[in-house]
């Protein structure tokens, strides 16, 4: 049994993930700050890739990656770096396809967030960077880690736009959706039947992982208004 | 020695503050959404006024001229929020350490362990602001921000986050601190017990415009204006026509009667009194005799709104034209009343306030 689309799926994932979880939380606080034309445009173009079909984010991906894009084939001349048809295409796709879903739950959080509490440390002669990582993080962390885990869960089950950046190469591009495809087109449902089981295993517990998360932040909350 | 001259346009009105404040309690005192809390905000340097100038015990903290705008890390101001502003994911202990100094930052054992001390918070040092009652929340918020060393206090309404069995308790917590505050206290509230209670000294602020200082006191007894007197307390106004200038005689019209005041002055438009001003008096003949005594009429009784302390009483005088009645306030041990359609009630020269516009 070769295991390698499932540790290929989880450094896919785990990449995008880590790379979503800087970006998602830097532009939720960047634009909540900038004026509302600015802040709706943007709010606009970063959320778009939650309702596109994948393919149309894989067309523009190839459109900009690809070795005869400007930008792709600027990269394999300089440093011989191939960006699209690698197990590290993925990435890219992964990134854009779930990155809404970080920014969105952080914006969320950063916006019921009470800016009393930001006054209150410039007063106490905290620095900003000092109050964002303390006091307004810690604060928004619920919201911010359902962001983390739903990215997580997303990036992990990209097929769409994966599929056409990456290709589907066994023991170098394969992902779990991607080997799921391929034994339902080759016949092979016995194996298909068994990815399908890890599959759903992994979004099952993190979807509980995200249950007890909400739960959680219900009730802090609550303790929180009654203790007012 | 607190000195604020600043602008700044609002949404609604023009935020126009110009007052000076020595080593008192001064309350300013305004309706909800009259720029009080955005006059904070603006000495705290949390808000940037368009013009003015700001200065605390000779350090300016803004001047738009000179382009002086200091960070709100760098005024030394110790900023009271309404709702306390605690950092919810810390414990009690974890937030008073946020409000010491970076140099101090070695020494913060002991310096915690003291404050828990003196602010009456032991037993809830691991707890978090939720867990923690309106007057422990206030109490960290202040111990909080005094280990801060701030050269000014400024308190957003501080008692308006509390019911009113913990509002005594904190109120006398405030007291004591004042007490022992050597410098500015600045304190805004739209509630007249928090000021009369807590303050020194009090300008009324109205549409972004803030007036003249005057001793709490003052401001019951003289308010400057009827916006002061209205914020004060007082419900009864009317226009007013001169008849008599060298007996300082005029009419109030609204009320359709003839007054004379000793605080009448050449220029006067309006005329007040204080609820608790105007004395019923308790005849059993309810008519004003032929000489008649000055400043006394009938008035007719329309309404008895109960209280405790004293009852509100409306009644409108018997000359009068229009709707606006008049509000007068006895104890309730003035029973007869219940029982009268029409009394007496006289409006002591030296209580009726007159005013310009």
């Amino acid at each position: 049994m070769d295991w390698f689309p499932l540790w290929n799926s989880l450094r896919i994932a785990a990449i995008s993930t880590f790379v979503i979880f800087f970006l998602g939380i830097y532009l939720a606080w960047y634009i909540a700050k900038l004026p509302p034309f600015l802040k709706g445009l943007l709010d606009v173009v970063l959320t778009l890739p939650l309702v596109l079909p994948p393919t149309v984010v894989g067309f523009f991906l190839l459109k900009t990656l690809g070795p005869y894009s400007a930008f792709g084939s600027f990269i394999l001349r300089m440093a011989d770096v191939r960006l699209v048809m690698e197990w590290y295409s993925a990435i890219f796709a992964s990134i854009v396809v779930a990155f809404p879903l970080m920014y969105r739950t952080a914006r969320g959080a950063f916006e019921s967030f009470d800016s009393d509490l930001c006054y209150a440390g410039q007063t106490l002669g905290m620095s900003n960077a000092r109050i964002f990582w303390q006091v307004v993080l810690p604060t928004c962390r619920q919201g911010i880690l359902a962001g983390t885990v739903l990215s997580f869960a997303r990036a992990l089950g990209e097929y769409g736009a994966t599929s056409m950046v990456s290709g589907f190469t066994p023991g170098q591009t394969a992902t779990i959706s991607t080997t799921v495809y391929q034994l339902w087109r080759t016949g092979d449902d016995a194996k298909a039947y068994l990815w399908v089981m890890v599959n759903i295993t992994i979004s099952f517990i993190v979807l509980l992982a995200i249950n007890s998360l909400e739960a959680r932040q219900k009730k802090s909350q609550i303790l929180q208004s009654s203790g007012v | 020695m607190l000195k604020v001259h600043i602008r700044k346009r609002l949404h609604t009105f023009d935020l126009d503050i110009n007052f000076e404040a020595g080593n008192e309690v001064l309350g300013i005192l305004g309706p909800s959404g009259s720029g009080k809390s955005m006059t904070l905000k603006c000495i705290a340097g949390i808000e940037t006024p368009d013009w003015g100038h700001i200065e605390l015990d000779g350090r300016t903290l803004f001047d738009s001229r000179a382009k002086i705008n200091l960070p709100p890390q760098q005024r030394k101001v110790g900023y009271l929020f309404q709702q306390y502003a605690l950092f919810p994911a810390m414990t009690v202990e974890q937030n008073l350490f946020a409000g010491i100094p970076k140099e101090e930052k070695k020494n913060s054992q002991n310096i915690i362990e003291d404050a828990i001390d003196r602010m009456n918070l032991k037993g809830v040092e691991k707890k978090k602001p939720y867990q923690l009652s309106g007057g422990q929340k206030q109490r960290v918020a202040l111990g909080r921000i005094l280990l801060n060393h701030p050269q000014i206090l400024l308190l957003d309404e501080p008692l308006s986050a509390l019911d009113l069995f913990l509002k005594w308790q904190v109120e006398l917590e405030l007291k004591s601190l004042f007490e022992s505050w050597p410098g500015t206290i600045l304190l805004v509230t739209h509630n007249l017990g928090e000021l009369s209670h807590l303050c020194d000294q009090v300008s009324v602020l109205h549409e972004g415009v803030n007036q003249t200082k005057q001793t709490v006191r003052e401001l019951y007894s003289h308010p400057a204006t009827v916006v002061a007197a209205k914020l004060a307390g007082c419900r009864n106004f009317s226009r007013i026509k001169l008849v008599d200038w060298q007996q300082k005689r005029f009419k109030a019209l609204d009320w359709g009667i003839e007054l004379l005041s000793s605080n009448l002055r050449p220029k006067s438009q309006f005329c007040g009194i204080f609820n608790h001003d105007i004395m019923p008096l308790l005849t059993d003949a309810p008519s004003v005799p032929e000489d008649k005594i000055e400043n006394t009429f009938v008035v007719k009784k329309q309404h008895i709104l109960w209280a405790v302390a004293a009852n509100q009483v409306v009644c409108k005088s018997k000359t009068q034209t229009n709707d606006s009645p008049l509000f007068l306030e006895c104890p309730t041990e003035y029973n007869e009343l219940n029982l009268m359609d029409e009394f007496l009630v006289c409006l002591p020269s030296e209580k009726i306030l007159c005013f310009d516009s």
